[in-house]
């Protein structure tokens, strides 16, 4: 009799994945499916408190605090900015480290930040997920006003402990890859003194 | 002459064994050229010396290339960037969007070559159908029905993309005066682009005009409706070269979908090493 408790559950449990399996245009596939329902969820999350920003109708400066809120709370800020950084961040000591990963993401919620206003009218929506390699590449179509619609993807890991998102590209683009060359110039323009560099990330953006 | 001189009028084997060996004679000079541009391109891409750092742009010609860059950035500041202001300024965006249609229209006979070229008879079928939907219900393509119809999505193929299905190299990174950053692949592309579309060889003057006037509207349209990210990347970056570098190859090597993206790379692996 503990069987008939036991089945509709995993039932419920089955149906579910497979229904999303079909949602996200996959295969259902046990291994991943819990994955990719969590990475899928994360960046749902986002696109939801983006969407609420753009629909908000608030102050740029006041879009940006909040970019820079949601930045901070879904995304593996850490790792990008080593990342933006580069084989650099081997000779930087821990407090650099901390001041321009902190530099970076006031940075990044700048100059991302100011474009929300170009996406006033447009919205946002999560339309589907696949396991690359170590993470999930979450896939949003942006439907911005007179405009054909393109895709984002999100690149989701777990990797830090916690389900972020650590890139994101548009049309190829990674985000991560063009602020590494922007990182990159901005350290050359400083003769490679790190200190020099986070202050102008600091000013930037 | 020959005909009006045949006593039996031209029968329809007589044309169709005309037609054949014509089309016999075009193979092989087909087949003759593709070699020749196949032979061609390769000679002009050079590829980068093994202990070249992967992820690393090949650019042998950076301090030509720059050069070029900053003509460029003052192209777009004395004229592209204002003249493409007011002229989006004038025209209402119905007016943009179905000139650029217009123009996009024109260009899929090319595409279609192109994919049948690389093999994607898939690619060329529904660019085919997408042509003529835009074409006759879309009143000579300034409608974009086929998007409408839920049709799909233009493959938008072109020569640079065939020569990396057939496995030419990328070749150095290249910014062209006016045109841009480009390869030497891509560069090569676009020249044989300019005799691969079968409209071209269709279309005369005063139409040939209305083409071209069409295609430097859309550039207009496209500099106005984009302006803060290309002001951002040409005016607020830190080394506006570098980055237009970096978007340009991230961005046509997902559009030729060569794999091994360095985007691809883990940076959990090692996040220092991962873009070097």
């Amino acid at each position: 009799m503990t069987y008939e408790k036991h089945i509709p559950s995993r039932r419920t449990f089955l149906s579910g994945v497979m229904s999303f399996g079909l949602l996200s245009g996959l295969a259902p596939s046990a291994g991943w499916a819990l994955n990719e329902a969590n990475s899928m969820a994360l960046v749902d999350k986002v696109v939801t408190e983006i969407n609420a920003v753009i629909a908000s109708g608030k102050s740029e400066a006041a879009m940006i605090r909040d970019f820079e809120r949601i930045f901070s709370r879904y995304a593996d800020v850490s790792i990008i900015a080593r990342s933006a950084l580069g084989a650099d961040s081997r000779r930087a000591t821990n407090a650099q480290l901390r001041a321009f990963t902190t530099a970076f993401q006031g940075y990044v919620a700048r100059k991302y930040g100011k474009r929300f206003r170009e996406f006033i009218g447009g919205k946002i929506e999560v339309t589907g997920v696949r396991p690359v390699k170590s993470w999930h590449e979450v896939e949003a179509t942006v439907r911005l006003r007179g405009q054909s619609p393109f895709e984002v993807l999100f690149l989701v890991s777990d990797k830090s402990g916690r389900n972020l998102f650590f890139d994101m590209m548009i049309e190829g683009v990674s985000m991560r890859l063009a602020e590494r060359t922007e990182i990159g110039a901005m350290l050359d323009a400083n003769n490679g003194d790190i200190d020099k560099l986070i202050s102008a990330v600091q000013r930037a953006g | 002459m020959i005909v009006y001189l045949d006593p039996e009028p031209a029968t329809a084997t007589h044309v169709l064994k005309l037609s054949t060996s014509l089309k016999l004679a075009q193979t092989r000079i087909f087949r003759a050229t593709l070699l020749s541009l196949i032979v061609a391109s390769v000679a002009a891409c050079s590829t980068p010396p093994a202990d070249h750092p992967p992820g690393e742009p090949w650019d042998p010609y950076e301090k030509t290339n720059r050069k070029v860059h900053s003509f460029n950035k003052g192209v777009d500041r004395a004229i592209l960037r204002p003249v493409a202001n007011t002229y989006s300024g004038i025209m209402g965006d119905e007016v943009e969007d179905a000139i650029s249609q217009f123009s996009d229209n024109l260009s899929m006979p090319g595409a279609v070559v192109n994919n049948v070229l690389q093999g994607n008879m898939k690619g060329a079928t529904e660019d085919t159908y997408r042509f003529v939907v835009n074409t006759t219900l879309g009143l000579f393509g300034f409608i974009d029905v086929a998007t409408d119809l839920n049709m799909p999505e233009a493959t938008e193929a072109d020569f640079g993309e065939t020569l990396a299905v057939w496995g030419v190299p990328e070749g150095a990174y290249v910014e062209r005066p006016i045109f841009g950053p480009s390869t030497q692949r891509d560069s090569f592309g676009n020249l044989v682009d300019l005799f691969l579309n079968p409209l071209d060889y269709w279309i005369r003057d005063p139409e040939e005009y209305w083409t071209a006037g069409a295609s430097v509207s859309g550039t207009l349209t496209q500099r106005s409706r984009f302006g803060s990210t290309i002001d951002g990347v040409l005016y607020d970056s830190a080394d506006s070269y570098a980055q237009a570098r970096s978007l340009y190859l991230q961005n046509r090597r997902f559009e030729v979908g060569s794999t091994g993206s360095d985007a691809y790379l883990d940076p959990y692996d090692d996040p220092y090493l991962d873009l070097e």
